[in-house]
């Protein structure tokens, strides 16, 4: 039962995550590009900065705290690696 | 010296570093030969994972691609980066605690099917050999252009190479070299980024230039914009690709199709732990976007200087073609510029209308190649472009093999026809199948066949359709069974094939299109190189109407599916 509460947990870690992940690049990069881009980030439209910069630097943001996270869930259940 | 003196002196010096890796780092065991013994670094891992991944496509076409297509050029940003959190979260862990030397051997444990194994392998040789034929290209022409030898030497030299350190080291020396060949690409890559941005901008940092100013004060990208629309091309900022229903399905198969790339996969089987394999990700993901977020500036920056440096506001001052700089002359000769003066006034005029367009061809490829040399940089800088456009190349070429190798050496052979041969015996094929794997590549490094252009994106939409979606439900589905999985493949990579045959002929052969003539992209809008997520799709909804419908999945493999969910051994 712990392993299945464990999983539980992951799921809904990489759900959040994804949700970051969709929203970053498929909505701000695509979706509402062009709403964003009425909005300026010095030289860059906002939308524009989302697809080409912006998404990509929320994605290593992601996998780090991802992996930081599970390591804490890991301990938590008690299921690290030894 | 003189450019092609430095040339020289900088490839050899690399090659001399590769072959000193390859007698360092023999492999002694199937283990090193397959996984480099499971014990590499996450960090060093990493770096190794963005040189496997960055191909030549990477290096020298993106900021070629992203210059002319501007904003639609970001689906190749998105979509090459994106896939590494989909692989950090729902693969790459479950299938390093699983332990297998290969992708087919573990879709082969988890659907107890030999089947599958052997349907897998067909997916992994097809994406991956037509994948290393624009890789083998790539290292002709960059030995052909910088060192002025013939395309075949230039060919041979790098398979000599390659052969080398694969052979001899597997997985353990491929490792090494892609270190290696990591520095040297994002050194070339970055150096010549910096300068240009520094002269254009005075920001040395790229990724901030791109969103500066300029020395008369208006920033950067508007001043681009202005260029290009008074010239007649489309605004740079916002120029979409088709459509945003095509942007969107393009980014998700590129990067599905990223998460289901044998050879990328396989690098997360060297670390040493669960734990060291999300940190990896991490680790691959931040050597990659040092590149993928300088390339946006390259290409910006490239597009600017390339029309100022022949239009003027005023087109009667535009470039005169007698006096056209010497990089322009260089590259006519190789044909990839071409210049054709339609008024016979004698000046070049660049406009995004066909009729008065002079510049009739400027290949794509030539931006990253030709970047150092419109800006004036000097010859060592151009000389380490050529020497990291090779590394970029090689390292990406020597993971295929290796994915081609281990799944006829272990998969085929070992897993299949003979599974009594003992561990010496298999690392001698091994080697064999490593050898087979580069005559195989070289063979079509000589006879490039005519759809070698469109190889690239069918080898992500074909991984995109066939293994990211059996991989991700064997690890999140304990109920999918060997039914499912067979038949997902192969219908997510037959109706990817039929579309994208439909479009560009069989085997890209031109009008052998079956249904008869249809509208170009006429599903929902989208390009066939987008069309993997689609075919994704049909796999997982296939997989589970065909499960539902079959035997259930023996309690051991459910065992199994729960023990390669949590890290600690049991």
């Amino acid at each position: 039962m712990t392993n299945n509460n464990y999983w539980k947990a992951n799921i809904s870690l990489i759900i959040k995550c994804l949700a970051i992940w969709f929203t970053v690049s498929y909505l701000f990069g695509i979706v509402f590009v062009d709403a964003l881009n009425t909005i300026r980030l010095g030289g860059y439209k906002l939308g524009f900065w989302f697809a080409q910069q912006g998404s990509i630097y929320t994605f290593v943001i992601l996998v780090f705290y991802y992996a930081k996270s599970m390591g804490k869930i890991d301990k938590e259940f008690g299921v690290e690696e030894k | 010296m003189d450019l092609q003196t430095l040339t020289f002196l900088f490839v050899g010096i690399t090659f001399a570093v590769y072959i000193g890796i390859a007698f360092w780092a023999r492999a002694g065991s199937t283990s090193e030969f397959y996984v480099a013994g499971g014990g590499i670094h996450p960090v060093a891992n990493g770096m190794a994972t963005a040189a496997d991944w960055m191909s030549a496509a990477s290096f020298i076409s993106m900021a070629g691609l992203i210059a002319f297509y501007g904003y639609g050029g970001s689906v190749f940003l998105m979509g090459w980066t994106g896939g590494y959190v989909l692989l950090a979260m729902l693969l790459a862990p479950y299938l390093r605690k699983h332990g297998s030397f290969t992708v087919p051997e573990f879709i082969s444990d988890r659907y107890y099917s030999k089947t599958a194994r052997v349907v897998a392998v067909i997916c992994l040789i097809i994406a991956s050999v037509t994948y290393v034929i624009g890789q083998m290209k790539g290292i002709g022409v960059a030995f052909s252009r910088f060192l002025e030898v013939d395309y075949e030497t230039g060919l041979i030299s790098g398979m000599v190479i390659v052969a080398f350190y694969a052979v001899m080291g597997g997985m353990k020396g491929i490792t090494y070299t892609q270190i290696a060949q990591y520095v040297i690409m994002i050194i070339a890559y970055t150096i010549p980024a910096i300068f240009i941005s520094f002269m254009l901008t005075g920001n040395p940092i790229p990724q901030l230039g791109l969103g500066s100013t300029m020395a008369d004060g208006t920033y950067l990208l508007d001043k681009l914009d202005q260029v290009v629309t008074q010239l007649g091309f489309a605004e740079y900022t916002t120029q979409a690709r088709l459509s945003a229903t095509n942007m969107f399905v393009y980014t998700l198969s590129l990067m599905i199709g990223t998460a289901g790339l044998p050879h990328v996969i396989m690098r997360f089987f060297t670390v040493k732990s669960v734990k060291a394999a999300r940190e990896s990700a991490g680790w691959a993901l931040v050597f990659i976007a040092l590149l993928y977020t300088t390339a946006p500036a390259v290409a910006g920056m490239a597009r600017l200087n390339l029309m100022t440096t022949i239009d003027q506001p005023n087109a009667e001052q535009n470039l005169a073609y007698a006096d056209r700089p010497s990089w322009f002359k260089n590259w006519e000769k190789t044909g990839l510029l071409k210049f054709e003066d339609k008024n016979n006034d004698g000046l070049i005029s660049y406009t995004g209308d066909k009729k008065t367009n002079e510049m009739v061809k400027v290949d794509r490829d030539i931006m990253v190649l030709a970047n150092p040399e419109i800006a004036g940089l000097p010859n060592w800088v151009i000389a380490i472009v050529a020497a990291g456009g090779l590394a970029a190349a090689l390292s990406t070429a020597a993971g295929l093999l290796l994915a081609i190798a281990s799944s006829i050496s272990h998969d085929l052979l070992k897993g299949v026809w003979k599974p009594n041969i003992s561990e010496r015996e298999e690392l001698r094929y091994s080697r064999l199948s490593m050898i087979g794997a580069i005559l195989i590549a070289g063979y079509y490094g000589f006879n490039p066949p005519d759809f070698a252009a469109g190889t690239v994106a069918l080898a992500f939409g074909l991984a995109a359709s066939s293994l990211f979606p059996v991989l991700m439900m064997g690890i999140f589905s304990k109920k999918m069974n060997k039914e499912g999985a067979i038949a997902g493949m192969l219908s997510g990579i037959g109706v990817t094939l039929l579309y994208v045959f439909q479009h560009k002929g069989i085997m890209f052969v031109q009008s052998t299109s079956f249904l008869g003539d249809m509208d170009p992209n006429w599903f929902l809008g989208i390009e066939p190189n987008a069309f993997g997520a689609i075919g994704a799709l049909v796999n997982f909804a296939v997989a589970f109407i065909v499960m539902s419908r079959t035997a259930k999945v023996p309690a051991n493999v459910e065992k199994m599916v729960e023990n390669i969910r949590v890290p600690a051994s049991s």
